[in-house]
């Protein structure tokens, strides 16, 4: 962007704020540079160190998080077919493309899929756009696809889903820490600090994880169960914390329900039992159990590994009911968490661009919610939609007999993220109208009819939640290039073409403003009263406290730091203990495809990569898909590493470079899905309550190419 | 519809009512259980003898279950016989419950041995035993245990664990012959010595006395408190009345069926293939493969058999046995057998390997390898070439010293930040003297902290190199 000054534009102050990337959301300043004649502009990125989930921490990602705001990457115009156009006549035929498939197909001809990264500002405008705007009731997310079965989980034993129901900084004071199926020193690295600290204290660090990995590798013991069992594993646990005695009576009898039937069911997954189906040592139970038994505080995290499963749901619940056993959530330094994954994950997943869901984590199918949204909206409850299709079903449906003709994608990219990728991209260029809003040309974009370039995080301002659950600013370090628009000012753009003027209706102008804070002030209300309860949560009030915590239903309420502490968010106050049973994964190894593979990130990329793999710092570390195997297995293969593999299952096959690592089990194979690649493989099948996908498990087998 | 009656609660019988119920609400189902508990799980009695689990621990389903599910339970009413003409039981008191389906579990009973003063002793069968061993146990000084299979060992282990001198002796020449060798039996009885269990092999128990168990080389060893574990039998009585065929148990081909195709055998009772199982897995696949057929779940479901994995449930005493254990390389050739034996360590371990596929493991002592071991031996999956790496978890991948001298360059020291050691170097070359300089340079530390020793070892070694204090 040539900027004609005769001398160097002064350094603005940095703008404090936060990461683009994953949920933990560290706090960086951001400085726009001074440009010199000619030159793009510069980013200078630094950490914060007044930001307690960082404090003064960043991983690769971070600092190089500016380079996409200034290199040639982006997308500066619409495309309409391909061909740059004007943004008037983009939005003209996305407008009039919608009216004529919602004249033909009706409300539900038109689709709407949102992303887990987008501010709370854009995903609260998302949902409204699509409920108010389409009066479709098909909108869902890419947080689908990552909390949705921890979410599912929290929400039927504490009445509410906030990932980490007490500050980060806790887990520093903890004797015991078990982390079931994350690892954060890949997925956000600074957050290993916070475990570091814990061990430094003295506490115990324990990882369940297929693999050993980066973050097993610090911890005091690593059990490594066969890829689809962690929901065995957590029922032995608890066979055997009651066994030998840990199982807190007097927190049982106080604060829950339910814990009779679930002593009884677990009663039938003895350890060696449980050895067998994952191949966890029973000694090795034992210690796990005699850890987090003898500790005067301790944690149990959950994170995608035990959670995008078609049982994730049973499975964190398994794990809730071991805590609750322990008497750990509710009490001071103690409790569960989820480790929630996407930047925006937790905000992303309160404000309504989930199919059964309104803002504040309000059920969309519960008269008083519908109620309360419709009056801030001011439209009549009956004109919303009901629930929708979950985000697989929801793409598996676009382009058949009964499903959506038309779909608009934000902050999100399921060509590479969606599981059976292949068959979702088969079913998005089925499509009569895909408009994507991105900042890049995502492979998904790639498919579109239109794409809408948007402006991305240091160019807008917006709050996130992180995943302690804590509301964040994130500010405007200079301003978008020249041609592109924020998400805000699309929607509105969209919403004055499709639903105004009305004669008596509402003036779309004002009801998609395009200024964050007033759409944020406007969430305030939407969600006062809700489960996730913003009304007290204010700009001025974030940027002073450094984040306030969620509930905060006034001004005058402080946050609410660790809310289970008195009661859980249920009727009668107390944690309900739900049985639950063990079962295979969808799809078991077998002779014709006799390995498992398990997915999952490397430290230097993010989610699909539409971004990180525009980075050159980046892919320097890596730039390539791989799958990883066993010594063992790569010598019975005869494969060499820096070979090439081809990895087959039933729904398609890859090509991956082999990468020989002893601390992946001998019967599973690792591919990260930050690639086209991994999730052509991976197994569609559906949790029953969460919709989650089984990205974790399913069956391949791989053969040497050439 | 469909009238189900089952004869037996225990392990199998309350698993079919369970598994049935969970696929089909409107199956007729009643239950009789010749005992009046509430089922329980007989793998965790050896934890009640031991005194880490309460007998109200160890029930396989809440009182309340059976209410809140529709099925008709009568705990402590014995079917005395079969009418399969008018497809009715008879209970002992005379009443008549007809059946459209029978499922018989009615499991097994202790082998009493025929010695004189065998009422004297108690059976180690089931939860009223251990009732009585545990009251019997409170009072005792010296326990004796006749039987050195695997339920005569956890008994006799849980009763050293109550803190009393337990003798177990054992008619065959080593411990647990039929799933062990020699050596490992062996081992294994110096492990439970040293955990207060003497036990003595290829003894002959003449006759029960008051005060001991007589041997029949006149001996007698003093115990106040003698526990059987002899071996069980199926209880086959009520099929053989029937006119079923009956072998070691009643016969069921892969559908679990009986002689009579109304009526199905599982567990304990049943005989397939001319194999009686004695433990739960094979129990639970079975009650899975009737429950999937009777409610129309699953048509082909079918049992092919199990394998049996042997896992000794006993504190402080890891044991492992699994397929072939008795294979000797001497007596055939045909098969592999990698063997590994420290006995100062209460370490035997062995693999037996034909064609590639693990056939058989002994492994005794605590190890990591017992996962691993345990699935290639149930999956039939290939053994790895590295058959040290396999009984040795870890060997292989042991860490490479990464002392700040002997890395290389191109070692990568701060993964979050992709920095090298050469970097690091670079950066010490051009003047950074301590971390903060090398972080504010190269950024490495900055992400999750995990390398601050590792950057400060080599900076204080370059330092140290080129005399500069650091």
């Amino acid at each position: 962007m040539p900027i004609s000054l005769s001398a160097p534009a002064p350094v603005k102050a940095p703008a404090a704020t936060h990461c683009p990337y994953c949920a933990l959301q560290c706090g960086m300043n951001v400085a726009a540079g001074a440009p010199e004649e000619g030159a793009d502009r510069t980013v200078t990125i630094t950490p914060r160190e007044d930001v307690p989930a960082n404090a003064g921490g960043l991983c690769q990602k971070g600092w190089t998080a500016g380079e996409l705001l200034t290199g040639g990457r982006r997308l500066t115009t619409p495309l309409l077919h391909g061909e740059p156009a004007s943004w008037d006549e983009a939005l003209d035929f996305v407008a009039a493309r919608i009216r004529a498939l919602q004249a033909e197909h009706g409300p539900d001809g038109v689709a709407v899929f949102g992303g887990g990264g987008l501010t709370n500002e854009k995903a609260y405008l998302l949902g409204k756009f699509a409920r108010m705007v389409l009066r479709t009731s098909q909108i869902d997310y890419n947080g689908r696809f990552c909390m949705s079965s921890a979410a599912a989980a929290s929400n039927r034993a504490f009445g509410m889903d906030r990932g980490l129901p007490f500050p980060i900084t806790d887990l520093a004071a903890a004797d015991a820490v078990l982390l079931a199926g994350g690892n954060m020193a890949e997925t956000m690295p600074p957050f290993v600090r916070h475990l570091a600290a814990m061990r430094q204290n003295g506490g115990s660090l324990i990882v369940t994880d297929p693999r050993l990995t980066a973050t097993a590798r610090q911890a005091d013991l690593h059990l490594q169960p066969t890829p689809g069992t962690d929901l065995a594993l957590a029922l032995g646990l608890l066979h055997l914390a009651i066994a030998e005695g840990h199982a807190d009576e007097a927190y049982v009898a106080e604060r829950t329900n339910g814990f009779d039937a679930v002593r009884t069911s677990v009663a039938a997954w003895w350890p060696e039992r449980v050895e067998r189906i994952t191949g966890v040592p029973v000694s090795q139970m034992r210690r796990a159990v005699a850890i987090l038994g003898n500790a005067r505080r301790a944690v149990i995290l959950t994170g995608r590994g035990v959670e995008q499963h078609a049982k994730g749901t049973d499975t964190v619940t398994a794990f809730i009911n071991l805590a609750l056993a322990l008497g750990l959530p509710g009490r001071p330094g103690s409790g569960y968490g989820c480790v929630t994954g996407q930047g925006n994950g937790q905000g992303g997943r309160e404000h309504g661009q989930k199919a059964d869901q309104l803002p504040g984590y309000r059920k969309i199918d519960d008269p008083a919610a519908r109620e309360h949204v419709a009056r801030v909206w001011g439209i009549d409850p009956d004109d919303l939609p009901g629930p929708g299709r979950s985000a697989y079903e929801l793409l598996d449906a676009l382009g058949t007999a009964g499903g959506p003709r038309g779909l608009l994608l934000f902050g999100s990219n399921p060509v590479i993220s969606a599981p059976r990728a292949g068959h979702v991209a088969e079913r998005l260029r089925s499509l009569d109208l895909l408009v994507v809003s991105d900042l890049v040309l995502s492979e998904t974009a790639a498919l579109a009819d239109v794409v809408l370039p948007s402006a991305q995080w240091a160019e807008e301002e917006g709050t996130m939640t992180n995943l302690e659950g804590r509301v964040l600013l994130r500010r405007r370090a200079l301003p978008p290039p020249a041609g592109v628009r924020t998400d805000l000012e699309i929607l509105q753009a969209l919403a004055v073409r499709l639903g105004g003027p009305v004669p008596g209706g509402p003036d779309m102008a004002r009801a998609f403003s395009t200024e964050p804070r007033e759409v944020f002030d406007e969430l305030r209300r939407a969600s006062a009263g809700g489960v996730a309860d913003y009304a007290g949560i204010t700009y001025e009030r974030i940027a002073a406290e450094t984040g306030v915590f969620w509930p905060c239903p006034d001004t005058g309420h402080p946050g609410t730091p660790r809310p289970f502490l008195d009661r859980f968010a249920t009727p009668d106050g107390r944690a309900r203990f739900v049985p639950v049973d063990h079962r295979p994964p969808g799809e078991d190894v077998d002779e014709e495809y006799p390995l498992y593979l398990t997915t999952g990130r490397v430290l230097a990329h993010y989610q699909s990569g539409a971004q990180t793999r525009r980075i050159d710092a980046l892919n320097a570390v890596v730039d390539e898909t791989f799958v990883e195997l066993h010594p063992d297995l790569a010598e019975r293969l005869e494969a060499a590493p820096g070979q090439t593999l081809r990895v087959i299952s039933r729904r398609g096959e890859t090509e991956g470079v082999v990468r020989v690592n002893p601390a992946i089990r001998a019967d599973t194979v690792f591919m990260p899905f930050h690639w086209a690649g991994a999730n052509l493989l991976t197994n569609p099948e559906l949790d029953p309550v969460s919709r989650m996908p089984e990205f974790k498990v399913c069956a391949v087998r791989l053969e040497r190419v050439g | 519809m469909t009238r189900l009656v089952v004869v037996g609660n225990g392990m199998a019988g309350a698993r079919l009512v369970n598994e049935v119920r969970a696929r089909d609400k409107d199956i007729e189902i009643t239950v009789f259980g010749a005992e009046t508990w509430q089922p329980y799980n007989r793998v965790l009695l050896s934890n009640v003898v031991a005194g880490t689990m309460l007998p109200d621990q160890v029930r396989l389903l809440d009182p309340s279950w059976y209410a809140d599910h529709g099925v008709t339970a009568r705990p402590g009413v014995e079917v005395t016989a079969i009418d399969r003409e008018a497809q009715v039981v008879v209970t002992a008191d005379g009443e008549r419950e007809p059946y459209d389906v029978l499922v018989l579990a009615t499991g097994s009973e202790a082998v009493v041995p025929p010695v004189p003063g065998a009422g004297r002793a108690i059976a180690f069968r089931t939860l009223d035993d251990c009732q009585a061993i545990l009251e019997a146990a409170g009072t005792a000084r010296r326990a004796v245990v006749v039987g050195g299979g695997l339920l005569g060992i956890e008994a006799a282990r849980g009763l050293a664990g109550r803190g009393l001198p337990v003798t177990l002796l054992h008619l065959a020449g080593h411990l647990m012959e039929r799933q062990l060798d020699p050596e490992a039996g062996m081992v294994l009885g110096e492990t439970l010595a040293g955990l207060g269990v003497e036990s003595r092999t290829g003894v002959v128990v003449e006759e029960i006395v008051d005060g001991g168990v007589r041997l029949a080389d006149g001996e007698t060893v003093e115990a106040d408190l003698v526990v059987l574990s002899c071996g069980v039998r199926p209880v086959t009585g009520l099929a053989v009345d029937a006119g079923l065929e009956v072998g070691r148990g009643v016969v069921v081909d892969d559908e679990m069926r009986t002689s009579d195709p109304a009526v199905y055998a599982i567990g304990e009772c049943a005989e397939h293939r001319g194999t009686v199982y004695g433990l739960v897995a094979p129990a639970w696949e079975q009650a899975a493969v009737v429950a999937d057929l009777l409610t129309g779940a699953d048509k082909e479901a079918r049992y092919h058999g199990s394998r049996l994995v042997t896992r000794l449930k006993a504190k402080s005493v890891e044991l492992a046995a699994m397929g072939e254990t008795h294979v000797d390389e001497t007596s055939d050739t045909s098969a592999e057998v990698v063997r590994f034996s420290h006995r100062a360590r209460g370490t035997y371990r062995k693999l037996v390997i034909r064609d590639g596929r693990l056939v058989g493991a002994i492994l005794l002592g605590e190890t990591a390898a017992v996962g691993t071991v345990t699935q290639l031996f149930d999956r039939g999956g290939p053994v790895p070439g590295d058959r040290a790496g396999l009984l040795f978890p870890g060997l292989a991948g042991a860490a490479v010293a990464d002392s700040p001298v002997r890395m290389p360059d191109a070692a990568k020291v701060c993964q979050c930040n992709n920095v090298t050691k050469g970097q690091i170097r670079a950066c010490w070359e051009s003047g950074a003297r301590d971390v903060a300089a090398v972080a504010a340079a190269t950024r490495a530390t900055t992400g999750c902290g995990g390398c601050l020793d590792a950057v400060e070892g080599i900076v204080g070694w370059l330092c140290e190199q080129e005399g500069v204090s650091a």
